[in-house]
């Protein structure tokens, strides 16, 4: 099959956990969940445990050999960070907890006020809804939205009605974790920044697959906040990226105050640290942020390229054997070329939570329900779905796997009587 | 989990009630309305209860979600429709101690009936709020009717 990665095998053995069984051995895992989390590389718990084992220390305080070494540490996680996306600068690398964190970091402290419009899409995970639901309603701006077309595209006939001199933020998904489609961020950047409005990336879905190059988009078409959550990337949970430009970032209040965030603190007032630090109030997960760079460099060693020719050769294999499967119906666009690897579909009959249950009997997990995307779900009229998604170390057996499963579902539940 | 326990989760029972679901639809008349979601799989039900002094005249109900969800309301119907508040929330008080009990409970099969089926499910800590939506809902419905008629 063109496209996989060369070495896949090889690939694999980087992942214990796919070495799992279940029922005493005899039922293998098939992990096809990885939109939801990543599974983690030995390289990424290696790099934590020694982390923890011989340079635990907190960071950028304590005056001791250890203290240096875990600022160095950390600090070297961030350059990691900065090399990945292609960042103008490191300083405009921010840790959060998780993509919600750097979300609701935007929303929190972004200038708002009535007559003002925020624009989002109804495909968004609700992490980039609910923060400017908030943010919205807090400020007595408006929340607009992108609909979507039948094939699960962004509907952009009416963007000159959304994007108006009144929109100071566009805030949409590179990738939606629902209907796999990838956006034409570029396009949506470029006419947002025509109207002066901030963009803001949800690249959670995006920053596993796709190859990033910040500094080489031209600067119309560079959105000016971008967020991922480490644990997709075969990273550890706990740990988050913030990409701001940093003029953008810079005009931001602080979002949380505390200790690490200021230059000096009287009992009138205080000032605040120069970014990135600005916005890192308190210890930060530091073996997390390590774990992350650990696992960034793992995916830039297999090559960011490789990664995504791989997922599409898997997803368009798997979108050839699901249309085989009497009964299911594939939400999204129908082309592999234009999505990412989640892949939610419908069997007819069968409700996704009997699907992914009897699915998991033969130990394929899969995810069932709304995957945190309600108004893409009722936009299409389906309450819940079935969600495979695969990663770099999935391969065409384990798409068969789910096949059979899918028939044994079927049959399970008696469709064909 | 095992082929056994999923024979054991998606009883006959169980597969029956959701092909044929017992009272289904929404009626009148009624004293309240409810409406129940489970945050996590976006599962839904709309229910209605009939009081008629402290006789449960009628639950009718419209319900989205899984085999499970949906075979838990058709089995809460035929429990509970012309008992008293008092027994029904005799059968209630049973139907939770079987799924909250791990899959280590003996239900009492004379209170039960079709709802021993449900055993199986209450192995399962995902599937358990699916078991209990309609039952959350009909509590929560009959608490709102006593509490109009006070
Ligand atoms: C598109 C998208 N945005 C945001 C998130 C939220 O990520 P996290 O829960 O790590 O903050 C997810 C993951 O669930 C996602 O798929």
């Amino acid at each position: 099959m063109k496209g996989l990665l060369p070495d896949l095998d090889l690939v694999r053995k980087d992942f214990p956990i796919l070495e799992r069984t279940f029922d005493g051995g005899e039922t293998p895992l098939v992990y096809l969940d990885s939109a939801n989390t990543s599974q983690k590389p030995q390289i990424v718990i290696d790099t934590m445990v020694d982390h923890l084992e011989r340079h635990n220390a907190n960071i950028a305080r304590a005056m001791h050999h250890l203290g240096a070494e875990a600022t160095e540490a950390f600090e070297g996680a961030r350059d990691i960070v900065a090399r990945f996306l292609g960042a103008p600068e490191r300083d405009e690398v921010i840790f959060t907890k998780n993509a919600s964190e750097g979300l609701n970091l935007v929303a929190n402290t972004v200038p708002l006020a009535a007559g003002e419009v925020v624009v989002t899409t109804e495909m968004e995970h609700h992490s980039n809804i609910v923060p400017w639901q908030i943010a919205t309603q807090r400020t007595g701006a408006t929340l607009k939205w992108f609909g979507l077309t039948d094939d699960g595209q962004l509907d952009l006939s009416n963007i000159d009605e959304l994007i108006t001199p009144a929109t100071k933020i566009v805030a949409l998904t590179w990738v939606s974790n629902m209907l796999g489609t990838v956006n034409p961020v570029a396009e949506i950047a470029r006419k947002a920044h025509e109207v002066s409005a901030l963009v803001v990336i949800d690249a959670s879905q995006a920053a596993p697959v796709l190859p990033i190059n910040l500094s080489a988009m031209p600067e119309e078409e560079r959105p000016d906040f971008l967020v991922f959550t480490g644990h997709k990337v075969v990273g550890p949970t706990g740990i988050g990226v913030l990409w701001g430009r940093r003029a953008a970032l810079e005009a931001l209040p602080p979002f949380l105050g505390g200790g690490e965030m200021i230059a000096t603190v009287t009992m009138e007032k205080s000032t605040y640290a120069p970014i990135p630090h600005k916005f890192e109030a308190g210890t930060p997960p530091i073996a997390e942020a390590v774990g992350l760079g650990a696992a960034l460099e793992y995916l830039m060693h297999v090559g960011m390229e490789n990664i995504h020719a791989h997922e599409q050769a898997i997803t368009a294999y798997a979108l050839e054997r699901l249309a085989s499967v009497p009964g299911v119906t594939v939400l999204g666009p129908a082309d592999a070329a234009q999505r990412g690897g989640a892949i939610s579909f419908e069997l007819d009959g069968v409700h996704p939570h009997d699907v992914a249950q009897v699915l998991d009997s033969k130990g394929v997990a899969i995810r069932a329900g709304h995957h945190c995307a309600k108004p893409a779900h009722q936009r299409f009229g389906v309450q819940a779905s079935n969600r495979m998604s695969s990663y770099l170390y999935t391969t065409p057996a384990e798409i068969d796997a789910l096949v059979e499963g899918l028939e044994y579902v079927r049959s399970f539940f008696k469709l064909d009587q | 989990m095992t082929a056994a326990n999923l024979e054991a989760m998606y009883q006959e029972i169980i597969l029956d009630h959701y092909k044929n679901p017992h009272g289904k639809g929404l009626r009148d008349p009624f004293e309240a309305e409810v409406h129940h979601v489970n945050p996590t799989c976006g599962d839904e039900i709309t229910l209605r209860v009939h009081v008629a002094g402290d006789k449960i005249e009628d639950i009718s109900y419209d319900a989205l979600g899984c085999s499970i969800s949906q075979a838990s309301a058709s089995v809460l119907n035929d429990l509970v429709v012309g008992k008293t508040v008092d027994e029904a929330m005799v059968i209630h008080e049973e139907f939770l101690r079987l799924m909250q009990g791990k899959g280590q409970v003996e239900p009492d099969e004379d209170v039960l009936e079709d709802g021993i089926a449900f055993a199986g499910v209450a192995k399962f800590p995902a599937r358990i709020k699916c078991a209990l939506l309609s039952w959350m809902a009909w509590k929560d419905a009959t608490a709102k009717t006593l509490a109009e008629e006070k």
